[in-house]
């Protein structure tokens, strides 16, 4: 691995050697790197680009990590991760793809992830995208996150976007069944002539589900930002959304959260604000001997936090 | 030593200031008065959060009046909010650490943030990783934000009017925070409050009516005259109420 893809993989998964566990590292491409475990496995598929991720009912405090990187200008490609989580688990899959490109054509991923968690069992997935390079490519990534929920289980994703990438479209579908909870806590941050629409659909299936979404993005620049952010109550549930946005410069932001609930005891809440940083805030920081630029950093690296 | 030349702060349609003069050399100094009286515009200009319309301000002799906020901060003045501001994301150990400055090294600005939240009252274990969001009462947010002027332990302190949003009770309980600060610091405090204890360990007072300066004095020499001004008035407007509402022979 060279010196950009080393960056990359410390970039987006935080992993300067080979990590502690199950992981599969996907560079320009290819498998560069695998280990599997006796409680997870990973097998490549055989009928399109992509790995199924098969973990053990029981497996407990293990985690899996799956990063993918691009450091060759041009080269796209579509990957179908499948995560198959058995009964009474507790693990954590750390995702994420960086893309660098100083080439003249576009490089782009599509990873499409679907998790299916057994019975009970606790999922934390983190997963964060991130783009450099110099070159007039774009960098381009479309994920897709289908989550499934069986009895009593629960997941917790924490998915970031925090510039780089040029254009995207992010969407997350979801079904909840009895007594499952999800929580997504999603961050992005859009600048230049970025555009990144998110699509997050949440269908709360099983009695005694849960939800809470909460998407906080910041668009600086000329970017557009987009979210439409669905929950749907088809039982004796309850769900709550948040979409929360900074403002700056020129930015567009769009933001649509919509309820629907087909049973009478399904309880949903949702909340959206757009507005710029607030003078008071960035004042407060200069009373305490920051610059405004240094205030307004200040302010967004929390809210993105 | 602060120096305040007449300063004069206007809006459209009202004087707010009107030529305020000033020099203030002493570590504790209240300012007090009614309502509207100009307290928090005057905090606020010495700071740089608001213009004056005319006049200048020193501080040790240098003129800080066309200095920014930051500026002023860097040089050693710092602000304690009536309406304490709140934040998403950002949690209570990044400000007062930020408040603890960036000379001193991460476990030092660490427990150094922890010491001030126990001398406000709260818990470091429970407040020091909660969001300065709307998940803290008023209060809280109050307390934080007297930890964080402490926490700086500035040349010049300004707190406007900190016992606002505290209940009597726990106010009591903070002054010490301020003994502390004046004890500790070589510092100058200047603090709005109408807090008799506060105005009785202040070296001097300052009375404001009116955008003016009726009253500026060794504290027990303005504390005197305060009463006499202050007390019949407030009284006969409780009497009135009483009256009215028939409380009063019950």
């Amino acid at each position: 691995m060279d010196a950009i893809q080393k960056h990359l993989l410390k970039e987006v998964a935080e992993l300067d050697a080979l990590p502690v566990g199950a992981y599969n590292i996907r560079s320009n491409g290819k498998s560069a790197a695998r280990n599997t475990t006796a409680e997870i496995d990973i097998v490549t598929k055989t009928d399109k680009p992509g790995i199924d991720i098969i973990i053990r009912p029981g497996t407990k405090k293990k985690s899996v990590h799956i990063p993918v990187i691009i450091s060759e200008s041009g080269l796209k490609e579509v990957v179908y991760n499948d995560f198959f989580i058995g009964e009474d688990c507790d693990v954590t899959i750390i995702a994420g793809c960086g893309i660098s490109n100083c080439g003249g054509e576009d490089s782009q991923h599509d990873g499409v992830h679907s998790f299916f968690v057994g019975k009970g069992s606790k999922v934390r997935y983190i997963e964060k995208h991130y783009g450099e390079g110099t070159g007039e490519g774009k960098r381009l990534m479309n994920p897709t996150t289908v989550v499934e929920l069986e009895e009593g289980a629960s997941m917790e994703l924490q998915t970031s976007q925090i510039g780089g990438i040029h254009d995207t479209l992010r969407i997350t579908n979801a079904k909840l069944a009895e007594n499952s909870s999800l929580s997504i806590h999603d961050k992005i941050l859009t600048e230049g002539d970025q555009h990144a629409k998110a699509e997050m659909q949440v269908d709360m299936d099983g009695d005694g589900s849960t939800c809470d979404v909460i998407s906080r993005g910041v668009a600086k620049g000329d970017s557009y930002q987009e979210i439409v952010l669905g929950i749907t109550g088809n039982a004796a549930c309850s769900g709550h959304a948040e979409c929360d946005s900074i403002i700056m410069d020129r930015g567009v932001i769009l933001a649509s959260p919509q309820l629907k609930a087909t049973n009478v005891d399904a309880a949903l809440i949702h909340e959206a604000a757009i507005g710029k940083i607030a003078g008071e805030q960035l004042i407060k920081l200069m009373t305490m001997g920051l610059s405004e630029k240094e205030a307004e950093d200040m302010i967004i690296r929390g809210f993105l936090r | 030593m602060l120096k305040l030349e007449n300063i004069t702060y206007s809006t459209d349609d009202r004087e707010i200031l009107k030529g305020i003069s000033l020099e203030i050399d002493d570590r504790f100094v209240a300012i007090t008065g009614p309502n509207g009286s100009g307290k928090s515009t005057l905090l606020k200009a010495i700071m740089g959060i608001l213009s004056p319309t005319s006049g200048r301000i020193w501080l040790d002799g240098e003129d800080i009046t066309e200095l920014p906020v930051s500026e002023r901060a860097n040089l050693g003045i710092s602000f304690a909010f009536q309406q304490p501001v709140r934040f998403k994301g950002l949690k209570v150990r990044d400000l007062l650490e930020l408040a603890g400055g960036s000379g001193v090294d991460a476990k030092d600005r660490f427990s150094h943030a922890c010491n001030v939240l126990s001398e406000v009252g709260l818990c470091a274990k429970e407040y020091i990783d909660r969001e300065l969001d709307s998940t803290l009462s008023g209060g809280e947010m109050k307390r934080i934000e007297i930890a964080m002027a402490a926490a700086r332990g500035s040349k010049m302190t300004l707190f406007d009017e900190p016992e606002a949003g505290i209940d009597l009770w726990s106010f009591q309980s903070l002054i010490h925070v301020f003994e502390k600060l004046y004890q500790e610091t070589a510092g100058t405090i200047m603090i709005i409050s109408h807090q008799e204890r506060i105005l009785n360990i202040a070296d001097k007072i300052i009375y404001l009516k009116d955008g003016e300066v009726l009253e500026y004095g060794e504290g027990r020499q303005v504390m005197q005259h305060l009463e006499i001004d202050v007390s019949p008035a407030s009284c006969s407007v409780l009497q009135d109420k009483m009256t009215r509402t028939g409380i009063e022979g019950r």
